[in-house]
């Protein structure tokens, strides 16, 4: 392959799919409560990827318009799941994601 | 020489050239993939912040590339500015040291099935996602001599001439564009959005606020039936009551009238 070829826009896509799976892998083996949110927020990205990358193959700005949406409400959930583990931190003196598996005290 | 051609050509002198766009990824990718390993390997949080941070930009750089110039700034302030610090706020609060993941987990078998179940989905996304669209003829920014060489073989050259048409200075550039969308076509979500954001901020605050009385976070429960007995103060343990010998009410958070009823 050239580089005067440039890059297809499946590759793109490749490797996007290969850094949402990370997250989930990520999401699956760690136990740290805040690792796990940051491994949410690398399959939100990787997912922002994809749709640039389509927007760019279709030729219209739709994608990146729902790319911004997927930051804004990335953000919200950001705030609010932070919130949720200090909470729980409080309560249980630990973030390990083991630890919280009851509802109630 | 036609006037879509003429179109082609002049489109292409304003963009990118394909091989620098092809050394940026070929650089970028790899950096990014091993950020990405390194967030989900390394032990310490704090450095696993910082590696997704790296993680960030390379994704910053990628917009860029991909026409998305808005989205770049945005990923740069939002996402490693805001997000990340967030990030790093609550991991400073909270403390890194007793942060760590200590012994072993609950389920077995747990990391093997998940790298075995993440394998898959790689692959099924690579099938279904990125594999109609892994030709040369995908390829946005490539050289009017392989343009050429692919639409002689009967294949459609740069299919995706259009965003650049729409980023161009005659348009407005790319925010003037996304602008357009967002508050036109878009602008009920946009509003939705707004409402969201206000009850994220109204939320957090609501749950961020600290709580010393316990009664008032627990479920204290009726005189009938005690929500968490051994927690509030001034009120007996139901097992004690049940039982007065029965002194061994334990701490680990277990309710002592489990096993006597």
């Amino acid at each position: 392959m050239s580089p005067e070829a440039g890059i297809p826009a499946g590759y793109y896509l490749l490797l996007a799919a290969a850094l949402f799976s990370i997250g989930v892998v990520g999401v699956l083996v760690r136990r740290n409560m805040i690792v796990i949110f940051m491994c949410i927020e690398l399959m939100l990205n990787a997912v922002n990827l994809t749709l640039v990358a389509f927007s760019r193959i279709n030729g219209n700005l739709e994608g990146q318009v729902l790319s911004f949406f997927v930051m804004v409400v990335a953000a919200a959930e950001v705030t609010v799941g932070l919130a949720l583990i200090v909470n729980l931190f409080r309560l249980r003196a630990s973030i390990d994601a083991d630890d919280a598996d009851r509802l109630r005290l | 020489m036609t006037a879509a051609t003429m179109l082609l050509a002049q489109a292409a002198e304003q963009s990118t050239s394909g091989a620098a766009e092809f050394w940026v990824f070929w650089l970028l990718a790899p950096l990014s993939l091993a950020a990405a390993v390194s967030v989900v390997l390394l032990k310490n949080p704090v450095h696993a912040s910082l590696m997704l941070v790296v993680n960030f930009f390379t994704f910053a750089v990628f917009y860029a590339i991909l026409q998305g110039q808005f989205l770049a700034t945005i990923q740069v302030i939002v996402y490693a500015g805001a997000i990340m610090i967030l990030f790093l706020f609550v991991l400073m609060l909270l403390g890194v040291d007793r942060a760590g993941e200590q012994g072993p987990g609950k389920v077995k078998g747990q990391k093997v099935a998940a790298i075995l179940m993440g394998s898959a989905l790689f692959i099924a996304l690579t099938a279904t996602v990125a594999g109609p669209f892994m030709g040369t003829d995908s390829a946005c920014n490539s050289s009017p001599a392989v343009q050429e060489s692919i639409a002689a073989q009967g294949g459609e050259a740069r299919p995706c001439i259009g965003l650049e048409q729409l980023n161009a200075d005659e348009n407005g550039g790319n925010v003037a564009q996304i602008g357009r969308l967002l508050f036109i076509d878009y602008v009920w979500p946009f509003e939705v959005t707004s409402v969201l954001l206000v009850i994220a901020a109204i939320g957090a605050m609501v749950l961020g606020k600290r709580n010393d009385r316990l009664s008032e976070l627990v479920d204290v429960g009726t005189a009938d039936a005690p929500g968490v007995p051994h927690l509030v103060e001034g009120t007996t343990p139901a097992g004690e009551l049940a039982d007065d010998t029965d002194d061994t009410t334990d701490e680990t958070g277990d309710l002592a009238r489990e096993g006597q009823s």
